[in-house]
Order: structure tokens, then sequence, then C-alpha cells
């Protein structure tokens, strides 16, 4: 079962500059906060399927739920 | 149905209704939290949309987020566009935008925080279920 620590590795990792805060109380649903620079000039749903990206296949299986906001720096 | 009319259905669906929720359950009675705070914020719009009952067969959520790219439910499509998802509407409500989107005016008296049960509010559109 994935960790919040994990998820904000993972989304670390794969979005340069990025810096993330997820929590969760059972490991399936979370919440998540992003900010990242290269968000700036993208519209929401792109800043968010950066995001959902990450976790290709996981969301709605393992991740049961995610709820997310995105912030520009 | 196959995969293949479903998924014509769902294009035909998002091209039909200007304003079309895919969702978990029914505005009447939605089955998820995600599901039921979107639908009360369209409500408070004051907008009528369709909605769609992904629940009744998993293949329509395959064939949708194939089609959208989008991975969760709910989804909101305004014009056979793909707006968001939970967090974007409601986020979109508390900024405006949500209203903009719409074509509408805010709500006169728009509460500062989104509703947090789908209440009273405007009549839904039926939903046209015809995946269901």
């Amino acid at each position: 079962m994935p960790t919040p620590q994990e998820l904000e590795q993972r989304i670390e990792a794969a979005i340069p500059g990025a810096h993330a805060e997820v929590s969760s109380a059972d490991n399936v649903h979370f919440s998540a906060r992003v900010v990242a620079a290269s968000f700036d000039g993208m519209s929401r749903i792109q800043q968010h399927r950066l995001v959902y990206d990450v976790f290709d296949g996981q969301l709605g299986g393992e991740i049961h739920a995610f709820s997310l906001r995105t912030e520009v720096p | 149905m196959s995969d293949n009319q479903i998924r014509e259905a769902i294009s035909e669906a998002i091209r039909d209704n200007e304003v079309l929720l895919f969702m978990k359950g029914t505005p009447q009675q939605p089955m998820c939290g995600f599901s039921s705070r979107t639908v009360a914020a369209l409500q408070a719009m004051e907008t009528p949309f369709a909605a769609v009952d992904v629940l009744p067969d998993p293949r329509i959520r395959q064939e949708l987020s194939g089609l959208s790219g989008w991975p969760t439910i709910p989804q909101l499509f305004v014009n056979g566009e793909l707006v968001g998802g939970c967090d974007i509407v409601i986020e979109m409500y508390e900024s405006g935008e949500l209203a903009e989107t719409l074509g509408r005016d805010a709500p006169a008296q728009a509460p500062a925080q989104a509703p947090d049960a789908a209440p009273q509010a405007a009549p839904t559109l039926q939903p046209e279920n015809r995946l269901g």
C-alpha cells in the first residue's frame, strides 16, 4: 500500500522542481497539494493531468481517492 | 452493447449535452462524496445539466477515461470540453470561474465555501442515461 511519503517522492521525482505535500489517514484516500513552477501557463486540467500521469493506472485502484490542489509558486 | 458502441454513445452524449456530468450515482442519489460535491456546486449555479451514472457498467468508466484521458470520476464536460473533476470544479466554483465557464452570473448570494451536500436547489435535467 502506498504511503503519503512515497507519493510525495514520486511526484517530486516526476515533475522537476515540484514540491508536494500529501496526507492520508488510511493510505487509500489521499489529499495532495503540489506547487511547481512548471505549472505556470498551464490550465488546471493540464496541471492535474501532469500529476495524475505520475500514478498511471493506480488511481481508482490502489489509490482509491486522490484529492488534488495545484499551485504555481 | 460492445465496447465500441459504449464509446460511441459516450461521445454522442458529450456532443449533445451542453453541460454533462459523468458521476457515480445520480444527482438525486450520488454514490460518492466527490460526485455529491460536484453535483452540489452545479446545482448552486442553477444551471440545468445532464448526468450519466457510470456505475451500472464498469465499461462506461473504462471507455470514458480512455476517451478523456482523465482517470477519475466525476468528470464535467461543458460544450464538449472536459472542464475537470471534483477538485477543479470546486476550485472554479469558489473563484467564480465556474459561472463564467457555464456562461452565467455568479449566484447573487454566493457562499464563500462550496456547499457540502446536494440541497434543494435548481431542477436538474433528468439524466439522459442511455448507457445504463
